[in-house]
């Protein structure tokens, strides 16, 4: 039965990826893009935690981790560069 | 032993609950991304729904990884906190840039004058470009 939820799971979330790679591609400014890339991120977090419980196993966690790491630290260099024109002055 | 096989299927129901929960919470955050009509209401969707979406999904995993092994698995808890952590400073980050940049704002949104006053207040090291 899980596995099955598992699936559903997945297409949902990838349905969710589309949602933000439209707004990628569409969105009217910079920021918009970097709400979606920073949107598409979690969404990735989720899919790899779905792959490690359909396989059983404990080892995609540290890819999800470092997934969740670096996509706050580019966000939030990207959204401060907007604002200052420069990352670390 | 019977009861731990009782444990095993009650917690397979909680699992699939949690995991259509949270993909449902992430799919509605999604969705008002792509159809929210302004940046400041775009940014209020995804950055809510997907840290709950992203807390059901990795509950059910903590759940199901705790209930297979037999013996408790809390790791899964470290990016939820994490995420429960850094979801709000980016969300700001991203608000304060936006707002920097005089992004138009929907019809009706209110004390709309106060983001340009805010706009204007420059910081002690600002350059004035």
């Amino acid at each position: 039965m899980l596995s099955n939820v598992i699936m559903i799971c997945t297409g949902m979330i990838g349905l969710a990826m589309l949602f933000c790679l439209w707004r990628l591609i569409k969105g009217p400014d910079i920021t918009d893009r970097i709400l979606a890339l920073d949107t598409l991120y979690i969404n990735s977090i989720a899919l790899i935690i779905l792959l490690g419980l359909y396989y059983g196993t404990a080892l995609y966690f540290e890819g999800a981790l470092l997934i969740a790491m670096l996509g706050f630290v580019s966000t939030s260099a990207v959204a401060k560069y907007l604002l200052r024109g420069d990352i670390i002055e | 032993m019977t009861s731990l096989n009782n444990l095993a299927v009650y917690s397979d129901y909680f699992v699939a609950a949690l995991l259509i929960g949270g993909a449902l919470f992430m799919l509605v955050g999604s969705w008002g991304l792509a159809k929210l009509p302004d940046f400041y209401t775009r940014l209020h969707a995804p950055t809510k729904a997907s840290t709950l979406g992203m807390g059901a999904t990795l509950l059910g995993s903590l759940v199901w990884f705790s209930v297979q092994e037999e013996s408790l698995h809390i790791h899964e808890l470290v990016i939820s906190i994490f995420l429960f952590l850094t979801a709000p400073v980016s969300a700001y980050m991203m608000g304060k840039a936006a707002i920097h940049r005089r992004r138009p704002m929907a019809e009706g949104t209110r004390n709309a004058e106060e983001a340009e006053r805010a706009a204007e207040r420059k910081g002690i090291n600002d350059r004035d470009d």
